[in-house]
């Protein structure tokens, strides 16, 4: 029976009442008195010098209050980042500086050269147009691979290429790896492009700035993922302003998909300019704004090679992937290709010899991030295609060479320095097998071939490690930060609780799953907690949403507080019940004598601690109201297995999606309704990425798909009804509720399927076509069916 | 969006005198030209709303012939023609999104003549009279390249008159991102021949296939297309699609249209 409420229990979103009904706070719905607006003029080329910025007539404009330049931010920090990777030489990466506003150069279309403050928005915009900007244009790069040639124009002057790192890993693996590879059976070679996407949250980036002169605060309202990292970054690296001073609130938020990690130059800006015009600031981007100025995702360029053994044993795997940076290093951007893609390259396979090797290149585009899964993506990208490659090239089965490779003794320590603690991969791939009707397949093909269309089936498998992470391990790897969360659980005297946490929720549904959790370890009704998040002023220091973090790491710290407080209740109905505290139990939310028919209620034992006239006041404090901090003792690793079916149509290229199931491993499921949700919604994007969605520079940095009269994003018509199940669990070994993150699989998961699903129907068709760049546009797939 | 004055005429005589003033710009359902407004692109000193005007809306079927206000919506299209000139309804009931429908309007997208729309197909495929509000002219003579027709600065299109032909169909192919017509090719059988117009693939915007028009004249089957083609030069080339590609699809939605006349 599917339980009603509690863990596992499918409750209702109730954030989504507030959302549908049009009740959301948005930050763009902050608007505070007397508030000026900013218009930021951004480059219309990829790369130039600037030789001058005459404000001048712009100043005289109706409404305009202040003109800033990068000149007025010569005294002020860069946007940090925040890891150093280290490479293959054991040098530090070249890390330029990030002004806020543009010094000497720009480096992309988009970056922003002035910043116009005014009455009104419009105002602004009127007035920016009034700049006069001198900038000789320089030569752009844009291809990677030309990036790195000698003489190349350089985006950064200072440094010595425009190659921010070139990494091994695991290093000392490189040569077995090369020999293992000269001396297998067989080996598959793939060279393949992950698409460049733009992640198009449906809410745009906003940014509100205020400064209160009377107490000396700052605060900044943004869209953020992360407001406790916001306000770290930019306190300590930008502004200087202390943390005490600062407080950054992300109300609610619509969609982030990583793009909302990282610190903008928008927030520093509006910040920093509230404080010098004592006014608060607000910047709202147009969409148009929004596609050259957030972070995009992917973008790598990888050759992969797979050795395998005469009886299909896979041996090695050797890759060498070009990453793009863009202009600057964004917040995360060096760790994506490296630690989130390198570790992962084992899959759920038991390669003995691995080794990934990753150029990271900047380039005159807008810089690239974490999306959606980060790195992982594009792992499982590389080794299910050049899988389902080998199985094409030897004639074997794809699920059966997959299976046959299958790690199946946990703990399984990678050679990429990972070590998986549960899963079962036969598991999901018998689930799969189940549900996506394998057998019928066969028949299938046939019908769609009697309407004149190539039906194709594709498999793949994937692996992620979530639940980021072990704070102590991720400093090793070039961390600038700790990945712990917080939660502080606060009950109040009539027995409600109010559960404060680090983690953010902008989408996830936390204000409905982390009370489930609550409600099951006390035993009272989930409508008596409520979820606080997203303030720095409220909630206690953590590190936000993203990973497929939040239930694993802060969902954790949650559980230890509400442990914290379940331990004290005890201490206080043992008093209030004269037994032994030893004796105590709690149940159904209510705490009794072992033994006995003595009990007292949740709600008494809350009330005591607020109003302690009966209360062992020498033994403990009065109040209930706990914090923890929890520090994962490894990440979490989600595993499953997917395919898709598609048609193709052989005169037109068009691909379509006829069925695309997924059986995940994601441990223990909180709310299985909204971990449905979070797969659908990845699947969605996973497809979107596999079919549609790329972005593409012509080679002066010109954007070409610049909105979304170019940039196709997958809509409802595009997507089959998903088939899926999350039934085949392995808790996870680590943490206390057993779960691993659900958040990435969909999206991590779904692209392979879908390439590895089109080859197969054009290889049925008699077409042999090994491989297919994504997006799988119409016209790509015709041209390669033309050969 | 710039500042800009902004008049709501009734009668077309009253829009064509506000359009004679200085820097004034017609607006119809502003599918195209409020986006472009938005984006600070044009900068009209007043804007002659068309919306405005009843002699221009509507529907009319008649001795064979659709006549259809040039301020016409085309979800208004999509229902009101449907019996008339299925092809053509249906071709209104597929241009954009529910919100293009009920603001977009038949004359302004032929007035703007987008490469990508697909009025300008069924237009040129019906050899349909363009009225305005100082002539008729004939489709063939309308249509003079990518965003570029015979209207002069001022003139209005008051109404389109389709002949309704024996057999039609208009077969779209869709550029993923816009849902334009990467290519769209409408097919239209009259007594005296058949017509076939393209939109969406050449560098000259909306064009007869006459090669086509002259197999099917003869023979209105797919099967008369076998082995015709339109050459790739002249085609567009984007990202969405090469020269080759789309001079592909041309013969391919021509079969497919013929198929579903």
């Amino acid at each position: 029976m599917p339980k009603d409420s509690g863990i596992g229990a499918s409750s209702k979103r109730r954030e989504d009442v507030r959302f549908l009904t049009g009740a959301g706070n948005y930050t763009d719905d902050i608007n505070i008195r007397g508030q000026a607006y900013v218009y930021f003029l951004r480059s219309d080329i990829a790369h130039g010098k600037i030789n001058k910025i005459d404000t001048s007539d712009a100043e005289a404009m109706p409404g305009v209050v202040r003109i800033f330049t990068g000149k007025d931010f010569e005294g002020v920090g860069g946007l940090p980042c925040g890891w150093q990777v280290t490479d293959r030489h054991g040098q530090p990466m070249q890390e330029p500086p990030h002004p806020v506003l543009a010094q000497g150069k720009v480096r992309h279309v988009g970056d922003p050269i002035a910043a116009v403050v005014a009455d009104s928005a419009a105002q602004a915009r009127d007035a920016a147009e009034a700049i006069v900007v001198d900038i000789e244009e320089l030569p752009a790069v844009i291809d990677m691979k030309s990036a790195l040639k000698d003489g190349a124009p350089k985006v950064h002057d200072d440094l010595t290429s425009n190659l921010c790192y070139d990494w091994g890993f695991v290093e000392d693996n490189r040569e077995a790896v090369d020999k293992a590879i000269k001396d297998a059976a067989h080996v598959t070679t793939l060279e393949l492009k992950n698409n460049r996407l733009v992640a198009n949250p449906m809410e745009p980036r906003v940014a509100v700035g205020d400064f209160e002169r009377g107490t000396g605060n700052s605060t900044l309202y943004t869209t953020s993922q992360n407001p406790h990292v916001i306000r770290l970054l930019m306190g300590a690296f930008v502004l200087g302003i202390p943390e005490h001073k600062l407080r950054v609130v992300a109300p609610d938020v619509g969609g982030g998909f990583g793009t909302k990690i990282f610190h903008y130059a928008e927030e520093a800006f509006c910040t920093f300019a509230a404080k010098a015009i004592n006014r608060p600031v607000k910047w709202t981007a147009s969409r148009s704004e929004a596609f050259i100025s957030d972070a995009h995702g992917r973008d790598h360029v990888t050759k992969i090679e797979l050795a395998l053994d005469k009886d299909n044993n896979f041996t090695a795997i050797r890759t060498e992937t070009y990453a793009n940076m863009g202009a600057y290093l964004s917040t995360f951007a060096p760790s994506v290709p490296t630690w989130l893609h390198g570790t992962l390259m084992a899959g759920n396979y038991k390669t003995p010899l691995i080794y990934v090797n990753v150029k990271a290149v900047f380039t005159n585009t807008v810089p690239v991030d974490a999306y959606r899964g980060a790195g992982r993506p594009e792992a499982t990208y590389q080794l299910e295609r050049v899988i389902d490659m080998a199985a094409r090239e030897l004639g074997v089965d794809p699920i059966a060479l997959r299976r046959q490779n299958f790690i199946t003794e946990f703990p399984y320590a990678t050679p990429v320095a990972v070590e998986y603690d549960t899963g079962d991969y036969h598991a999901t791939m018998d689930k799969l097998e189940q549900i996506a009707d394998i057998a019928g397949f066969a028949a299938r093909r046939k019908a769609s071939e009697a309407k004149g269309r190539l039906r194709g089936l594709g498999i793949n498998c994937y692996i992620e490690a979530c639940g980021i992470a072990p704070s102590n391990l991720v400093g090793q790897l070039g961390a600038r930060a700790g990945l712990y969360e917080s939660a502080t659980v606060r009950v109040n005297a009539t027995g409600g609780l109010v559960v404060m946490t680090g983690s953010h929720s902008h989408g996830q549904g936390h204000e409905t799953a982390f009370p489930q959790v609550i409600a099951e370890m006390i035993g009272i009704d989930e409508s008596m907690v409520e979820i606080v998040h997203g303030d720095t002023a409220n909630t206690p220091m953590g590190m936000g949403t993203y990973g497929s973090r939040s239930i694993a790491v802060g969902g954790s710290a949650m559980v230890r507080a509400t442990e914290k407080i379940i331990n004290k209740c005890k201490k206080i109905a043992a008093h209030l019940m004269e037994a032994s505290e030893a004796d105590i139990e709690l149940k159904n939310g209510a705490f009794s004598v072992a033994g006995t028919d003595k009990s007292v209620a949740w709600g008494d034992v809350c009330l005591a601690a607020y109003v302690p006239h009966n209360y062992p006041l020498e033994d403990i404090e009065p109040g209930l109201e706990e914090t923890a901090f929890y520090d994962p003792a490894n990440f979490t690793y989600p595993s499953g297995a997917y395919a898709c079916e598609v048609e193709v149509d052989p005169d037109t290229g068009r691909v379509t999606i006829e069925r695309m199931m997924a059986a995940d491993d994601f441990g223990n499921l909180i709310n299985p309704m909204i971990v449905s949700g979070q797969v659908h919604g990845g699947l969605a994007q996973g497809i979107g990425q596999a079919l549609l969605e790329n972005c593409v520079y012509d080679e002066n940095g010109q954007l070409l798909s610049a909105s979304y009269m170019d940039y196709a994003m997958p809509r409802a018509g595009d997507v089959p009804s998903f088939e899926i199940d999350h039934s085949a669990c392995t808790p996870c070994t680590h943490n206390p509720l057993g779960v691993k993150g659900c958040g990435e699989a969909g999206a991590i998961g779904s692209p392979p399927a879908v390439v590895n699903a089109v080859i197969d129907a054009l290889n049925s068709g008699g077409k042999k076509v090994a491989h297919i760049d994504m997006p799988m546009s119409p016209a790509r797939v015709w041209a390669a069916m033309q050969g | 969006m710039y500042e800009f004055e902004f008049v709501k005429p009734t009668t077309v005589a009253d829009a064509v005198a506000a359009l004679g003033e200085e820097e004034a710009q017609a607006l119809g359902g502003g599918q195209t030209l409020i986006p472009t407004l938005k984006q600070r692109l044009a900068m009209p000193a007043t804007l002659v709303s068309l919306t405005g005007i009843a002699e221009m809306k509507g529907v009319k079927a008649e001795g064979g012939t659709v006549t259809i206000g040039g301020g016409t919506t085309h979800g208004t299209v999509a229902k009101e023609a449907a019996s008339a000139y299925p092809a053509l309804a249906a071709l209104a009931s597929n241009i954009g999104d529910p919100a293009v429908r009920n603001r977009g309007t038949i004359g302004g997208s032929l007035a703007n003549n987008d490469p990508s729309a697909c009025y300008p197909a069924a237009a040129l495929a019906s050899g349909a009279t363009i009225v305005t509000s100082s002539r008729e002219i004939a489709a063939d003579d309308y249509f003079q390249g990518m965003f570029t027709t015979a209207l002069e600065d001022g003139e209005i299109v008051t109404a389109v008159r389709f002949p309704v032909p024996e057999k039609a169909a208009y077969i779209k192919f869709e550029q993923p991102a816009s849902r334009f017509a990467l290519v769209g090719v409408f097919v239209a059988k009259y007594a005296d021949g058949v017509r076939v117009a393209v939109t969406g693939a050449s560098e000259e915007g909306v064009f007869r296939w006459s090669e086509a028009e002259a197999a099917l004249s003869a023979n209105f089957s797919a099967a008369a297309l076998e082995g015709l083609s339109v050459p790739a030069d002249g085609m567009i080339g984007d990202l969405h699609g090469s020269k080759e590609y789309r001079a592909h699809l041309v013969g391919v939605l021509t079969k497919r249209a013929v198929a579903a006349a």
